[in-house]
């Protein structure tokens, strides 16, 4: 499903990520961790389609399609989604319209038809429940005047909404007690499937409990240095990056 | 219905006089004035002066009503509408509520005219708005003593080659509520130089909207002159999106203790357009209150102005002031300029003002576009949201849907291309 081999890439001229290669079978959930600045937002940002992130060599299929050649609605049309680690507010613009909007667009990118504001509110009444958002949310500007746990929760019932092939979690767990966190997992189990993927991209160990994944791998200096199975998430989170950093270092000699 | 001119009283005749002979004094204003230094009407004073427009004798009777845009009909109280600053008996609905008083400035009674009549907007100081008083034709006289629900619309429809000089007159009386909508539309390549005068009574409650829509190739002149007593409430909106050159003047004097002002604007341009946005703000008195908020989103090779001024003079002890301007630049050919203005004569009030100028920023544009949203869309959807903020705040559904629509409709078409930028 997604092909991602010698990635350089970065932002504003200075590159991050130094030759990194993965690959995410369909269904599966890859947890990608590291250490502050190794590049794990840059790797989400840069599949998203954020301006100011620029791809110097390699490449990233997925689904076969040359995903970097897309502009970003196209890759969310696709169904790749990335939960943001800081989502922004949109003043005046409305939650359940903007988000109608985006499901239709992607809906009329495959042919479906369009649904109406009844169906619509339908499909995003039964999605709330699974965040544990309440209604009175979806009638306010898009993240306006949120706290923080509500504008993940709001990430994640977007995904659930517009089910996604590939979600892409942005350090979703980052300033969330363990309440929230509970229910953004859920969210994100609710939709695993052998049609799914995730790639989870955290600092903590803490939401991997959760969402447990098929495989862990290590970002360091722009490079996966280590993949391996959940064991991996736990062994880093007693021993800490520095193990890891330090035995890389060691076999680079 | 008669549209024969009736005669003028002496008083009237007189402050025509008066204003005719201002007006030759004055001149047409030039960028060399303050007041006009970013609006230049050279374009507009050669074709005036060279006879290129005339002025409608009678009404376009040939004109069905059906064609004639911005019509609220059965939505309103009553509808006046003009064209070419001719009444329209046929296109025309007189609203008969107690305590609502409306007529044309020709059928008004010589009292009301002689009370309020250019006591107001100042011919002695403003050229065009000395022009308007020479030359006016005719318009809205309404006046209410009780609380009215419901609104009066008045529409001036302008067509290619006339000119015209529309003139309103409100008065909202002691403990009145009162709303009134004036629009502006039309085709061609025409002039309007218009002047409302609005009196809020003591306790009055005046809500005033103006839709500024003229046919892209028009000029368009007009003023808006607000007097307030004593602890009397007046917004007035102001919403502007058509006309080659544009300007609108909005001033208010708070002339008792207690009275109320929201003055708000939202102007939109694109192509070549011109739009000039005017206002002043006069405390006059002690303990009165002013909130202002004005928006431009500028499009193409446009050009929009900005220009507050808020007075507290030296009594004026207890004012409270707060004006804003903001803009949204959607083209690198556009340009705006702002100039919010604070004279303040004393030193026991809580006044501030500010103004930003921005163009749209790229991380909510990417939020948008990274659910699935065309930029295109997403460009859209994020003007619309900066609009909409000043539209929501009409109260009467009606008006605001249709100045919503005026407002919005022709955008999506007007945005540029710029797919594929940002990639």
């Amino acid at each position: 499903m997604l092909e991602i081999k010698n990635l350089h890439a970065g932002i504003d001229g200075k590159e991050i990520l130094h030759g990194l290669d993965l690959h995410v079978g369909s269904g599966e959930v890859h947890a990608i961790m590291g250490p502050n600045g190794s590049g794990k937002s840059t790797l989400a940002n840069v599949l998203a389609g954020r301006p100011r992130y620029h791809v110097t060599a390699g490449s990233v299929s997925y689904e076969g399609k040359d995903l970097l050649a897309l502009p970003t609605e196209e890759r969310a049309r696709e169904g790749v989604f990335l939960a943001m680690q800081y989502p922004v507010e949109i003043p005046g613009v409305n939650n359940i319209y903007f988000l109608k909007a985006a499901l239709n667009a992607v809906r009329k990118h495959h042919g479906e038809e369009e649904l109406d504001a009844m169906e619509f509110l339908q499909l995003a009444r039964q999605k709330m429940k699974l965040v544990e958002l309440d209604e009175a949310f979806m009638n306010r500007a898009v993240n306006e005047g949120f706290s923080g746990g509500e504008k993940k929760r709001n990430e994640i019932f977007q995904m659930a909404v517009l089910d996604p092939k590939l979600a892409i979690l942005d350090e979703t767990d980052s300033g969330l007690d363990i309440d929230a966190l509970r229910i953004v997992a859920g969210g994100v189990n609710a939709l695993r499937s052998e049609k799914h993927s995730v790639l989870v991209i955290t600092h903590y160990q803490r939401l991997l409990s959760y969402l447990v994944p098929d495989f862990v791998h290590v970002l360091a200096n722009g490079r996966i240095v280590r993949s391996g199975g959940k064991e991996l998430a736990e062994e880093l989170e007693q021993k800490g990056y520095e193990w890891i950093e330090q035995e890389v270092a060691a076999g680079a000699r | 219905m008669n549209t024969a001119t009736k005669p003028d009283t002496d008083v009237l005749q007189q402050i025509r006089e008066q204003a005719g002979q201002r007006f030759e004094q004055l001149g047409w204003p030039t960028p060399r004035l303050e007041e006009w230094k970013y609006t230049n009407l050279q374009a507009l004073q050669s074709r005036f002066d060279a006879g290129a427009f005339r002025e409608a004798a009678t009404p376009a009777a040939s004109r069905s009503s059906a064609s004639l845009p911005l019509r609220f009909g059965d939505r309103a109280l009553g509808e006046l509408v003009f064209v070419n600053g001719v009444f329209s008996p046929e296109a025309s609905s007189l609203p008969s509520v107690a305590g609502l008083r409306v007529t044309t400035f020709r059928n008004a009674s010589v009292d009301v005219l002689e009370e309020h009549f250019a006591r107001y907007a100042d011919y002695e100081r403003h050229a065009l708005v000395a022009l308007n008083t020479a030359n006016a034709q005719d318009g809205a006289v309404i006046e209410a003593d009780a609380a009215i629900e419901g609104f009066v619309h008045v529409l001036f429809v302008g067509s290619d080659g006339f000119q015209s000089f529309p003139r309103n007159l409100i008065v909202a009386g002691r403990g009145s509520q009162l709303a009134v909508v004036e629009s502006y539309a039309g085709t061609g390549a025409y002039f309007t130089n218009s002047v409302t005068e609005i009196v809020a009574e003591d306790g009055a409650v005046v809500d005033h909207y103006r839709l500024e829509c003229e046919s892209l190739e028009a000029f368009h002149v007009g003023t808006v002159q607000i007097h307030q007593g004593r602890s009397s409430s007046v917004s007035s909106r102001s919403f502007a999106v058509g006309g080659a050159v544009a300007r609108n003047d909005t001033n208010a004097v708070l002339a008792a203790e207690g009275a109320n002002l929201v003055l708000e604007g939202l102007f939109v341009t694109n192509g070549t357009q011109h739009i000039d946005n005017h206002t002043l703000i006069d405390h006059a008195v002690p303990h009165c209150e002013s909130v202002e908020l004005y928006k431009g989103i500028l499009d193409g090779s446009s050009r929009g102005i900005f220009d507050g001024k808020i007075m507290v003079r030296e009594g004026a002890q207890k004012t409270v002031s707060r004006q804003t301007n903001k803009n949204l630049l959607l083209s690198k050919t556009a340009v705006v300029d702002s100039k919010p203005t604070l004279e303040i004569f004393n030193d026991d009030v809580k006044c501030n003002h500010g103004s930003t100028i921005g163009q749209l920023e790229e991380e909510p544009l990417f939020y948008l576009r990274s659910r699935g949203i065309g930029q295109e869309e997403a460009r859209n959807l994020l003007v619309y949201a900066f609009a909409s903020e000043l539209v929501d705040r009409i109260r009467i559904d009606a008006v605001r849907e249709q100045i919503g629509r005026a407002m919005f409709q022709q955008m999506p078409g007007r945005l540029p291309d710029r797919r594929g930028e940002q990639r």
